[in-house]
């Protein structure tokens, strides 16, 4: 079982793979990939030195392309393919059909893995993928539970890559546009979501409330833990009811499942959060890479320590489990 | 350059109406409203599936009869070997052209005709070329584009005729989870079909009482409805072929003649936004996506007053 994990800055890189990672996943400084977020990314510089680091340790890259091309500007997004190639990315990570079909013709020798943000949830989508763009990989929207993942993975062509820990998305990726709703950016356009240049937190008598561009996200009282505006996270009225409409603010964490997820013929775990410090990845790298080596006796106090590094501290298996639904 | 004038489509219905509402409406629209195509089927949720499948040949019948042209959407998002198995036989089996929401239906239509969907991510003329290379003919572009990649899009894929979606709540996100369900204390596998009581979405406002999306079942639509009219002289100039009406709980009828006359220039912009407003209160009007903002946003344009009258 491969474990990958995330990498938004050099430091990040550096630690993730000293932690045992098998695979490190990060992206150009640009609207090409989904963590377009100020002070994160690689220049081509600092993806070369990287890719040359962990091919020193015998860990792979994989550059996440995972915007979608905006028309007319698609020069941006091959001239990243064409560096990430040049520079030995063991893998692309896209989700646009448009760049898939460019990468696919001139880089055939090219690995390529199909990103989440493709939402490609089912045999025919995926076989589709692989058919059409010879894609070697796919990561598994988290639509799936365990199950479904089991059924599938004997029909497809190719590897399964799932997220088992660190962010979540409520809605299928690639397929939300929520975030552009409020602020005008997008996962798929901008390669953000709820931008933090569009988020604002002000007092109002003893509640501090959180607003994404015009509206209110959430409102905490005093001593309240206040989150990050994540427009899916917040808390709003439905009808009578107040609550977390969509997902409360929890994370992902699917490590007690490793021997199901392995079982269901899922080839690689993946770990969410570039945007996360590089204290955060090498703990959490060096952790989850203990766990998969460990008796499933052991796991449980292994990844116990974990859980004060989620968001909000509280987590939850997602779709993987079907009451999630 | 002369251009032609875009055509109406109606989009599938999104939400769980009963099935004599949900027949009578599509008779109505067969027998009244100026489209030249409609689009039928359960696109949201396959547990809703047999609330129509009872009425659907009566609806094609009637709609083919009125002379216009009947597409069938599958699903937006496909996980269960039931759903999987619904599109296949669909895109086997169809005589009526399948228009494609996932990329399951996208890979098994490869090679026929068919149109995708605005659930489909095509934001540029590679994507839009490589499809039209397996067979689509028509491509509802999403409603998230604005309009700078939309002429882009179709001044660079000769060959397809594209529709851009100009009416109607717009659908923003879909979720393996329903909000739908969870608001009303149950689940999505004992839902009960509790999102049959909100035939037009149901309300999700913030703590500070803003009106802000909407939750149909497993999708979550914005609370404002997209409106281009004013964009329409755009839109058919850069060689959209399409206008695509996306039907809500109202008077159906009024709002494709309102487009229609719109279309003809028989109505000017500002008149065809205030009678629009009126023939569906519900919701404030937004066009931001197309104009590059946020799509909440509403742009007026005071070329459209100067033009007016």
């Amino acid at each position: 079982m491969e474990l990958i994990c995330p990498a938004g800055t050099p430091s990040a890189f550096r630690e993730a793979v000293d932690a045992g990672a098998d695979a490190v996943y990060c992206g150009f400084r640009d609207e090409t990939n989904a963590r377009n977020f100020p002070g994160l990314n690689f220049s081509r510089d600092e993806l070369r030195e990287a890719i040359a680091y962990a091919r020193s340790k015998g860990t792979q890259t994989f550059v996440a392309l995972n915007t979608f091309m905006r028309a007319g500007d698609e020069e941006i997004w091959y001239r990243a393919a064409a560096d990430a190639v040049a520079l030995g990315a063991d893998a692309l990570i896209l989700a646009d059909f448009g760049l898939m079909a460019h990468v696919a013709e001139h880089y055939a020798d090219q690995r390529l893995h199909v990103s989440v943000q493709a939402s490609a949830s089912n045999v025919d989508a995926i076989n589709f993928l692989v058919d059409a763009f010879n894609a070697k990989r796919v990561v598994l929207p988290r639509t799936l539970t365990i199950a479904d993942i089991a059924r599938i993975a004997p029909k497809i062509r190719c590897e399964i890559e799932v997220f088992v820990f660190g962010g979540l998305c409520v809605m299928a990726e690639g397929r939300c546009s929520l975030s552009s709703y409020a602020t005008g950016k997008s996962p798929n356009m901008n390669g953000v979501c709820s931008p933090a240049s569009h988020v604002r937190y002000r007092k109002e008598a003893d509640e501090l409330v959180s607003e994404l561009g015009a509206y209110t996200i959430n409102r905490f009282a005093t001593g309240e833990a206040a989150g990050y505006p994540t427009l899916c996270k917040g808390r709003f009225d439905i009808a009578d009811e107040r609550g977390y409409a969509f997902e409360d603010p929890v994370s992902l964490d699917v490590m007690g499942e490793i021997d199901a997820l392995t079982a269901a013929g899922v080839s690689a775990l993946k770990i969410e959060g570039r945007q996360r410090g590089k204290a955060y990845v090498a703990e959490v790298v060096s952790t989850l890479k203990k766990a998969l080596s460990a008796k499933a006796d052991d796991r449980p106090a292994l990844l116990a320590h974990l859980r004060g590094l989620s968001e909000g501290q509280k987590t939850t298996s997602g779709a993987y489990e079907k009451r999630w639904r | 350059m002369e251009t032609a004038r875009p055509s109406l489509t109606m989009g599938p219905v999104y939400y769980l109406w009963d099935s004599a509402k949900w027949r009578d409406f599509h008779f109505r629209i067969a027998d009244e409203a100026p489209f030249e195509r409609v689009v039928i089927g359960e696109t949201v949720c396959s547990k809703r599936q047999h609330f129509i499948e009872p009425h659907i040949a009566e609806v094609i019948e009637r709609l083919e009869n009125a002379g216009k042209t009947v597409l069938l959407s599958t699903l937006a998002l496909v996980t269960l070997e039931r759903e999987s198995r619904l599109i296949r036989e669909l895109a086997r089996d169809s005589e009526y052209m399948v228009e494609a929401n996932d990329l399951s239906a996208l890979g098994l239509l490869n090679g026929k005709a068919h149109s995708v969907g605005p659930l489909i991510n095509v934001y540029n003329s590679a994507t839009a070329r490589l499809l039209a290379g397996r067979g689509a003919c028509r491509i509802c572009l999403p409603p998230e584009l604005p309009f700078s990649s939309v002429k882009r899009v179709i001044a660079e894929t000769p060959g397809v005729d594209f529709e851009v979606f100009a009416f109607g709540r717009m659908p923003l996100a879909i979720s393996a989870r329903c909000a739908h369900a969870r608001s009303k204390g149950k689940i999505k596998d004992n839902c009960q079909f509790v999102c049959g009581d909100d035939p037009d979405g149901l309300p999700v406002k913030t703590l500070d009482r803003q009106s802000f999306l909407a939750l149909n079942g497993v999708q979550t639509i914005s609370h404002t409805c997209q409106a281009l009219l004013g964009e329409l002289p755009d839109l058919a100039a850069c060689g959209v072929s399409a206008i695509r009406i996306s039907p809500q709980d109202c008077d159906m009828v009024a709002v494709a003649s309102l487009y229609s006359a719109a279309l003809d220039g028989a109505i000017g912009a500002d008149e065809a936004v205030d009678k629009l407003r009126m023939l569906y209160p519900a919701a404030p009007l937004s066009n931001g996506f197309h104009h590059a903002r946020e799509g909440a946003a509403w742009v007026a344009r005071a070329r459209d007053t100067a033009q007016a009258g």
